[in-house]
């Protein structure tokens, strides 16, 4: 084989978005020698396209804000699927990740006492995302970027290298996690060793030694067509912890945000921010109705507005009113624009129309919102201070991921390796509040790089080594779509084209396994995506190696596929509706689906399985937090027996 | 960065594209237009600046800002408001040898003018994305272009003219014959004075020094307003600065006509 | 609706390349990035370009059409005539990797020579107060996406290689303005910005503002009253003497 680059680092963190580079730093903060390895340049990573802000429960808005509350919104956004422990350490430890954002140099919108801005979210209570604007995740993104700066600074004043305890390896793409070597004794094999992957500039391969690594690849929104996900979201993480023995669960639960743009079609799903609703933007359907108020589902009766009125007196008056129900969590909304526009009340282009300019003034609405003004200035020719945006549900977001110990965010079955930000999963049960995605980034990308550190510290020097098998091997299959189509590969048979299999995964995708999804049509899909996988297999791409974005599709292509795989039958399986999984067969909640997990494994899309696991107990002050009268909508009845409102003191 | 660090000096080489540019827009327009213009202005400020006369009014007290105020024993008897502390000046020293360096440094030394001239005149660039033709460029980071950074010297001073710009602006109300009276040589005059406030304050270093060089805007919450408003008509300044050119000039020219009897001041009272 | 364009794309590497012409479809609400997709998908499967969000977010599609600096993702094709040659060119500031994709570390460079954000002594993380009026200077300059266009477009480094050294460019120029304008930070700046990072080369000759997809007032807002600061400390006998008479030794007090 070629050449191979390698390096030796202590941990090795996969994606440079927020819970990557929030690693990065926990890790080099105690002292082990990090790489970031990043797809794009440093600084592109898909947190820049994050828009509302943070949610953290540092009561600057209202006083009345704490984690508990946090929690609860948490827990119900995600109809109590949520893995509990990781949404308490969630809810308790955002605060203080984003007052120490402000240490690193971020600059949040301000209240007027000079604290941090906190603005109102769906799901959310009280008003509690801190911002700016809504360029949220570009602040994020950049302000962790310069802390790594900083500490390379830190670095060179120290050793005379910028690079000597933390390393960009930017354009580098990684196609295996490496374990290693099976000695034959117990316990030595199925241990993370290292990564593989390849320089997109030149195609060369680098090999990374290293005991732990984090995963923080991000989702898998490129298997979907309409998408608000850039063309990183191919769903590596995922694969690659697949790949290395890992467990993926709740991967059937997708999260369709309820507005994307639906006009142009080459703009088609980019993001069209929360906040618009979060600031006073209204719903309305083709005959001028804000329709939400059709929609308010049983569970959430009592928090959210009946009357437009009473919705309107909210923003001004959120103590004495009920919240508009435009900020219902994201599924609910998402379905209601869905049945709207199969009710045949859609706006001209097949979506609904998201009203800010008649309830701002057209300069506030700038100083608010200036990214959707220039955006839909620029590529859509409305101007949303003087009329509607048309709006329709675009696929955002994996609530299922890597599954991990909460503390640790080390994943479950494979030591080494670790996971953080949405390649994992748990956290936001089957629907992710919106804020709490940022949040949820620097809360578990810190504890992962603690566990990965200390991982790596406990090893003690016995760092295992890299099966060079291994290596070999994914160095061949790496090259194969450079190989040509054998002749008798059967009669007819020829190369396909990377780009056009992309295109039929993401209709299959977008047709089959979306926003509301059949058996029958899943088994549909289950069925394309094996033909689409054989196709894959003979994908043929022309050119060299050196930075080919047609190889580099042919590889993402395998990873894209065993996902949707995964989600297909995870989706199959689940036999109810709830949160970002909704079944026509079977609309309804079931309380005895709420405990049970899909658990995905498997190294192939033939040996995928998927298997019920029973979720740990939720501890019993958690479920005091929460009123019994709630909690019976989703528990069933011995699990809420030992409740503060049942139990005898 | 994928690369260990070059074991050379020479520069990885760019993209071989030969032409100077690939616009295809008429961006050589607007650096000729300027040029022109800029060319046409200054050579009639030069020939004024000698000419010696025509300066002056005395009938309705109206003096072009080319030579207010008049320093010299030279000048035309009443055109010297505030004494004449420079003696007779031989014919190839102008008489506003006070006034017009700083008229001219403030200009030259804006950061609009700046730009202007950078691009129309020395050609770095001409235009955006157009090849400048220099084989090298220090730019303002050293002599002599790093007296450029003297530019609120001349603010400074080019205010205190203005002062003076309007007291003559004001003047030019009251004619000799006495009373209140109103020309056209008076409106222009007027009018003239306005658009050089406009320019002066919209200028970048008076935005600076009046709020823009503090830390913190909230505690000083007057200086703040000031700036915000000075920000705003920042925001006009290249447009304020052609037009109180060309409008010096438009007073100048009138004047200048009124004063040789070309033409006689409409009066619109008394 | 739809029509075919004429699109010329600069195809080669470090050692040689040429302009070679292409016949795209184009559909009505089209932006190029999408066209040139259409290129890789049909005609040119291995053109070499970068992108990332499609949504002007990230600044990764960086390029030149028809001779100026855009991104290929915020320029709509109805911007063009139907029969008029569209030609796209790699950033020429920088060395090319290939086709339209160029090494970009000069910036990653000159980041890194700016000194980071200094916290203030004495503030523990959520200790932290600040007015809306004091950070929205600084929070204009940081919605900047990093495409480095205005790197790209300046002629002091575009025209002159060796100006590279001894030039951050207006991107990190304006990064220093950040850092001075930050109610918080507790460095000194301005000095380091005329001797160490070159904010004497810029002639404020304004393309940077011009080709910034953010719409940021990069000249206005950043780089000339950077200019003002550092003639405050270098250049103004008046404030040296008024400081000094006042005892005001530094201006983070004020």
């Amino acid at each position: 084989m070629t050449e191979v680059q390698r390096h030796d680092y202590d941990v090795v963190v996969i994606g440079a978005g927020g819970a990557g580079l929030r690693a990065a730093i926990e890790a080099r903060a105690l002292g082990r020698r990090t790489a970031i390895v990043c797809k794009s340049l440093f600084g592109k990573a898909h947190t820049v396209m994050a828009e509302g802000g943070i949610a953290a429960s540092m009561g600057n808005a209202n006083p009345g804000d704490n984690w508990q509350v946090h929690f609860r919104d948490t827990m119900r956004g995600g109809k109590f699927l949520n893995n509990w422990r990781m949404a308490e350490l969630h809810a308790q430890e955002a605060p203080d990740r984003v007052w120490e954002l402000e240490t690193y140099g971020a600059l949040f919108d301000r209240t007027k006492d000079g604290k941090i801005s906190q603005r109102n979210f769906g799901g959310h209570q009280y008003p509690r995302l801190a911002h700016v604007g809504d360029r949220t995740g570009l602040e994020l993104i950049r302000t962790l970027q310069q802390k790594i700066v900083s500490l390379q600074q830190e670095d060179f004043a120290a050793t005379g290298d910028y690079e000597s305890m933390i390393k960009v390896f930017a354009e580098c793409t990684i196609t295996e996690l490496l374990t290693s070597a099976p000695t034959g004794a117990p316990g030595s094999a199925g241990v993370i060793a290292g990564a593989f992957g390849y320089w997109r500039e030149t195609g060369r391969f680098v090999v990374f030694n290293a005991p732990a690594v984090v995963l923080a690849t991000g989702g898998i929104g490129k298997s979907f067509k309409v998408t608000s996900n850039s063309w990183e979201y191919t769903g590596d993480g995922h694969a690659l912890a697949l790949r290395a023995g890992a467990n993926l669960i709740n991967m059937e639960f997708i999260q369709f945000h309820p507005t994307g743009m639906v006009w142009p079609p080459s703009v088609k799903g980019i993001l069209v921010t929360e906040s618009v609703r979060g600031d006073g933007g209204v719903l309305r359907n083709s005959e001028g109705k804000r329709f939400m108020f059709d929609y308010i589902p049983e569970v959430f009766a009592d928090n959210y507005a009946t009357s437009e009125d009473e919705a309107d007196r909210w923003y001004d008056d959120p103590e004495n009113n009920r919240r508009p129900p435009e900020l219902l969590p994201r599924d609910e909304v998402a379905r209601a624009i869905n049945s709207e526009v199969k009710a045949g009340r859609n706006s001209p282009h097949g979506g609904v129309l998201l009203d800010v300019s008649s309830r701002l003034p057209a300069e506030e609405i700038i100083r608010r919102l200036p990214s959707m003004h220039h955006q839909f200035k620029e590529l859509a020719d409305v101007d949303i201070t003087a009329e509607p945006m048309e709006v329709g549900p675009t696929c955002h977001y994996v609530m299922g991921g890597v599954q991990i110990e909460a503390d640790t965010a080390a994943a479950v079955g494979v030591p080494g390796l670790f996971a953080a930000g949405e390649v994992a999963g748990g956290m936001h049960g089957s629907n992710r509040l919106g804020g709490n995605s940022l949040s949820d980034l620097l809360v578990f990308g810190r504890r992962a790089g603690l566990g990965a550190a200390y991982y790596g510290i406990r090893l003690n020097g016995h760092r295992p080594a890299v099966d060079e098998a291994a290596v070999e091997a994914a160095g061949q299959r790496a090259l194969v779509p450079f190989a040509e189509v054998a002749a008798d590969a059967g009669p007819g048979v020829t190369g396909e084209n990377p780009y056009t299999v992309h295109m039929e995964l993401q209709q299959t995708m977008n047709d089959l396994v979306g926003i509301i999804r059949k058996a029958d049509e899943m088994e549909l899909a289950l069925k394309k995506l094996e033909e689409l996988a054989q196709r894959a297999a003979r994908v043929e791409v022309e050119g060299h190696r050196q930075f080919n974005p047609g190889w580099h599709l042919a590889l993402d292509l395998r990873n894209m596929l065993l996902v949707s795989v995964c989600v297909a039958k995870t989706a199959l399986e689940r036999t109810e509706s709830r949160g970002g999984h909704t079944r026509e067969d079977f609309p309804l909640m079931d309380a005895q689906w709420r405990n049970v997990l899909l658990v995905c494994a498997g190294a192939t899309a033939d040996e995928l399985s998927v298997t019920h696991e029973d979720q740990t107990p939720m501890r019993q002050d958690l479920m005091d937090l929460l009123e019994l009268d709630e909690l019976k909508k989703y528990f069933t009845g011995e699990e809420l027996a030992e409740h503060r409102a049942r139990a005898p003191r | 960065m994928p690369h260990p660090v070059a074991t050379t000096d020479a520069p990885a080489p760019r993209a071989q594209i030969q032409a100077r540019t690939l616009r295809t827009d008429r961006w050589w327009l607007s650096p000729l237009v300027q040029a022109g213009a800029l060319t046409v202005l200054l050579g009639y400020v030069v020939v004024r600046l000698f000419m010696r006369e025509y300066y002056w009014v005395d009938q309705f007290n109206y003096l072009t800002p080319l030579y207010s105020p008049c320093l010299s024993e030279a000048c035309t008897p009443g055109s010297a408001h505030f004494g004449t502390f420079l003696p007779d000046l031989p014919v190839w020293i102008p008489l506003p040898i006070i006034v017009f360096p700083i008229l001219l440094g403030f200009r030259a030394t804006c950061y609009y003018y700046r730009k202007a001239t950078y691009r129309s005149l020395l050609l770095s660039p001409q235009a955006c994305a157009v090849r400048e033709p220099h084989r090298r460029y220090s730019g303002e980071s050293r002599f002599p272009l790093v007296l450029m950074n003297s530019h609120r010297y001349f603010f400074y001073a080019a205010s205190a003219l203005l002062l003076i710009n309007t007291y003559d602006a004001v003047q030019a109300f009251f004619p000799r014959s006495g009373g209140f009276g109103i020309g056209l040589g008076s409106i222009i005059l007027l009018a003239n004075v306005g658009l050089l406030w406009a320019y002066t304050l919209s200028c970048h270093a008076c935005r600076h020094i009046l709020g823009g060089r503090l830390r913190h805007f909230s505690k000083h919450p007057i200086r703040y307003r000031l700036w915000s408003l000075l920000s705003r008509i920042n925001g006009k300044h290249m447009q304020f600065a052609w037009i109180s050119l060309v409008s010096v000039t438009l007073t100048d020219v009138y004047i200048m006509a009124v004063s040789a009897g070309w033409i006689s001041d409409l009066r619109l009272f008394n | 609706m739809s029509y075919w364009a004429h699109l010329r794309v600069w195809r080669g590497d470090a050692e040689d390349g040429q302009l070679v012409d292409y016949p795209v479809e184009v559909n009505e609400g089209e932006v190029v990035l999408d066209i040139v997709h259409r290129l890789q998908q049909t005609e040119a499967g291995d053109l070499a370009v970068r992108w990332n969000c499609k949504a002007g977010k990230c600044g990764s599609c960086s390029a030149e059409i028809n001779g100026r600096p855009r991104l290929l993702c915020m320029t709509r094709m109805n911007t063009f005539a139907e029969d008029e040659v569209i030609t796209i060119t790699p950033l020429r500031a920088f060395p090319v990797i290939r086709d339209l994709v160029t090494d970009v570390s000069y910036n990653y460079a000159k980041a890194r020579e700016i000194p980071s954000f200094a916290p203030p002594a004495g503030l523990e993380p959520g200790e932290y107060r600040m007015q809306q009026v004091d950070v929205e200077r600084s929070q204009e300059f940081r919605k900047c996406i990093e495409c480095f266009l205005c790197q790209d477009t300046c002629h002091v480094v575009r025209d002159h290689e060796e100006n590279k050294t001894a030039f951050a460019g207006p991107r990190y120029l304006m990064r220093i303005a950040e850092l001075d304008m930050h109610p918080l930070d507790a460095r000194d700046r301005q000095r380091e910005a005329q001797e160490e990072h070159g904010l004497g080369y810029c002639n404020i000759t304004k393309c940077c503002t011009e080709v910034c997809p953010e719409h940021i007032q990069i000249t206005d807002n950043a780089l000339i009253p950077l200019k003002e600061r550092v003639v405050d400390r270098k250049y103004d006998p008046v404030v040296w003497l008024g400081n000094k008479i006042l005892r005001r030794g530094d201006k983070r007090v004020r």
